[in-house]
């Protein structure tokens, strides 16, 4: 699932995610009938709404073994929201479906370290890196310190520690537009932290949450760069070598 | 206190206000800060053991139990109260307990009373009403002092003046004690033990002539008819031994079946509220001793919306809250924009949920914006020691704020946008239309700047995209999207 938002927005997350599991001899596909999580609907209250994105959902992607995702929030919103949308459905076949597919859901970095069994996934990214740990994939997931793990394997990156990691960046959904000062004030104090850190690159596992962050980071002409987790564990020697010439 | 938070607007608008108070920022940063460690250090020696998830279990079971058969425990709880030789009242909302508490006073001809700290005497706006009777209620607590002495409204559960650092307080003293009794001496500094004893000294007279305390109770025993205080300063047990009648108004979800239950509670919520192994002061009583203590005792067990709440099939986990403030703490949201906001004397994550399950939504703004005055990043779940899922109920509260306001006419423009979103979101088809325009948009849009990566980036958004691009840039939508990508590759060449 590579998700809307990078679907739409951040393509090169799913390429990314794609070249990685493929690198790690998995057998990868994209169902082109997905669309959403249907998790914008859900965490603003239209649950009515959500109905037909989670009915889409399950059709797209029954029958795989793995649903992986390069997101903790869409992953936490499949194990843990659909089967709210679906009882509200009244519908006992969507109510099944959910049951058989949601469960098969993994954040990327789960997948890699619980399914594969991977840490050093081979890759290459000589750059100064913080890491921010998004708050679905911490406290939803509870995916702990396996992106860390994933990120210290990498050749060439030095991981520098953020203060106050674990608090919220402020990004939360449509709270980004309908709490729009509180979402900024919070974002605001990330973005500090990330500056004092001196690390040339945010690193995250939650595209949403970067492109708040990063939003403020290019305002404020911060010079620092967010790159999605997937596409720090993609690059490779050879790959940067391309970039080059 | 005359002020209440009658009038506070929709929260995204208060909201506002306070954040653009650096002061009020900094103290709230420092002390949830402090407070936050403090909690992290004594929990952390439980968890290392295993010992605090048992404690959490246990702590949600028992409240989950007794909720369940709340009339039972409720009606165990009188018959013990009254057998102790307590008098006790039931009251159905504010208006009801207060007239209870005024008529109390005047009975004795009482013109003032002294109170210890309560939340649900603060919720049923007692000291306005009493005030309204020719009764003054004096607050004891000395943050709530703080809070009465500037005319200020309460901005945190546990410690209701933290929006205020010690030379404010110091101001307040210096210019309202006087007025209300014992005046701060002259040269009062903003060392905290000279401002605790000037509080101490101004209170002491009040305690010495007070004919009539007010309490709320932290627990109510069902099988003992025993209320339960806890507390940190000792005022509270000033306010329970010395004046001849005591009042204690309890919200009905108090009530413990059982001596035994304490047990889970007095080990969760001193290290969850003020982050210590155990509070200084915990006071017990039980009806009238003869002889020793209050010789008439009253309880107002109260509802006002508390079994509205209990209705709420997700909701109703709220009642298991023992106030203690943590989720206040650690809440990023709070930590920025403080209490008052919240327009309740329940402020935070719990005040987001407690007030409309209480007071019920579809016809006040205020009370809708709250379940939205959150990012959901689920901290304050993560810290409840009783396990109240927050997030999953303010999810729940949100759909219930939609489904009352469908159709109404303030939330025309997100239900049209949430409707499109379901139409496209429906069919993969429907969605590849849509970024295909988002793609032509991005390459008229994000021309002017490309950010550290080198993509083009757009800094202002038109209609609702304003309230994002006022401060963030985003980026330009790509020429081409994933979908697009892998229709004309297949996925190869990555």
């Amino acid at each position: 699932m590579v998700t809307c938002v990078n679907d739409a927005m951040f393509p090169d997350v799913g390429k990314a995610t794609l070249t990685l599991l493929r690198r790690l001899g998995v057998d990868v596909e994209f169902p082109t009938a997905q669309t959403c999580c249907a998790q914008p609907m859900v965490n603003t209250g239209y649950l009515d709404e959500a109905v037909p994105v989670v009915r889409t959902f399950v059709d797209a992607f029954e029958g795989y073994d793995h649903v992986v995702t390069p997101s903790g929030s869409c992953a936490g919103s499949c194990r843990h929201q659909h089967s709210i949308v679906a009882r509200r459905s009244g519908d006992a076949g969507l109510q099944r479906a959910v049951a058989e597919v949601s469960p098969r859901v993994s954040e990327l970095s789960e997948f890699l370290v619980d399914v594969l069994g991977v840490e050093d996934v081979g890759a290459h990214y000589p750059h100064r890196v913080t890491y921010h740990p998004t708050c679905h994939s911490l406290r939803m997931l509870g995916v702990g310190d396996r992106p860390t793990r994933l990120l210290r394997a990498v050749k060439g990156l030095d991981l520098v520690e953020l203060p106050a990691a674990e608090q919220c960046c402020g990004f939360g959904g449509t709270f980004a537009v309908k709490n729009a000062d509180t979402s900024v004030a919070m974002g605001s104090d990330k973005a500090r932290h990330v500056r004092e850190t001196g690390a040339d690159v945010l690193v995250a596992g939650d595209s949403s949450c970067l492109m708040h962050v990063g939003g403020l980071l290019s305002r404020q002409r911060a010079g620092v760069r967010v790159v999605h987790l997937a596409e720090v564990l993609a690059s490779t020697e050879a790959s940067a070598r391309e970039v080059a010439s | 206190m005359s002020r209440t938070f009658l009038g506070t607007p929709a929260f995204p608008e208060a909201a506002r206000a306070a954040l653009a108070d650096p002061q009020l920022r900094r103290n709230l940063a420092h002390a949830t800060g402090t407070i936050r460690g403090k909690r992290a250090a004594v929990v952390a020696e439980l968890e290392e053991t295993g010992e605090w998830e048992q404690l959490r279990l246990a702590g949600a079971a028992i409240k989950d139990q007794t909720l369940h058969h709340l009339d039972e425990h409720l009606v165990r709880l009188e018959e013990s109260l009254v057998a102790a030789g307590a008098v006790v009242h039931w009251a159905r909302d504010a208006e009801e307990a207060c007239a209870v508490v005024a008529s109390i006073a005047h009975r004795h001809g009482l013109d003032e009373v002294v109170k210890i700290k309560s939340m649900a005497t603060a919720e049923i706006g007692l000291n306005e009403a009493l005030a309204a009777e020719g009764i003054a209620a004096w607050e004891t607590d000395l943050a709530e002092l703080i809070v009465q002495l500037g005319d200020d409204l309460p901005s945190h559960i546990l410690v209701p003046a933290i929006h205020r650092n010690r030379a404010e307080i110091r101001e307040i003293f210096l210019r309202e004690m006087a007025g209300a009794g014992r005046p701060a001496p002259d040269d009062l500094t903003d060392e905290p033990a000279r401002l605790a004893e000037a509080a101490r000294l101004h209170l002491r007279e009040k305690f010495l002539r007070a004919g009539m305390a007010v309490s709320g109770a932290n627990f109510a025993v069902a099988e003992t008819g025993t209320l339960v205080v806890v507390e940190s300063e000792g005022n509270g047990r000033m306010c329970l031994t010395l004046p001849e009648v005591l009042v204690s108004v309890v919200g009905i979800e108090k009530v413990v079946p059982t001596w035994a239950d304490l047990d889970a509670f007095l080990q969760l919520l001193p290290r969850s509220s003020t982050g210590e192994r155990m509070n200084p002061y915990t006071s017990t009583w039980t009806g009238v001793t003869p002889g020793d203590g209050p010789q008439e005792v009253h309880v107002v067990l109260l509802d006002n919306g508390r079994t509205r709440a209990l209705a709420d099939e997700v909701g109703r986990q709220a009642l298991r809250c023992i106030r203690c403030s943590a989720c206040l703490n650690v809440c990023p949201v709070y930590e920025r924009t403080g209490g008052h906001a919240y327009g309740s004397v329940y402020p935070g994550p719990i005040g987001a949920i407690l007030t409309p399950l209480m007071r019920g939504v579809g016809t006040d703004e205020q009370v809708d914006s709250l379940p939205y005055a959150s990012s959901l990043c689920g901290a304050c779940y993560e810290v409840c020691p009783v396990l109240i899922d927050i997030p999953s109920v303010l999810v729940d509260q949100r759909a219930q704020v939609v489904d009352a306001r469908r159709g109404h006419v303030s939330h025309v423009g997100e239900s049209a946008a949430m409707k499109g979103a379901a139409w496209a979101f429906g069919s993969a088809s429907r969605l590849a239309g849509a970024e295909r325009l988002a793609g032509l948009a991005g390459k008229f849009l994000g021309r002017r700047r490309v950010d550290p990566g080198g993509r083009g980036v757009v800094s202002r958004l038109l209609g609702p995209g304003g309230a994002w691009s006022e401060a963030r840039d985003l980026p330009a939508p790509p020429r081409e999207s994933f979908r697009a990508w892998w229709r004309r590759t297949n996925g190869a060449d990555t």
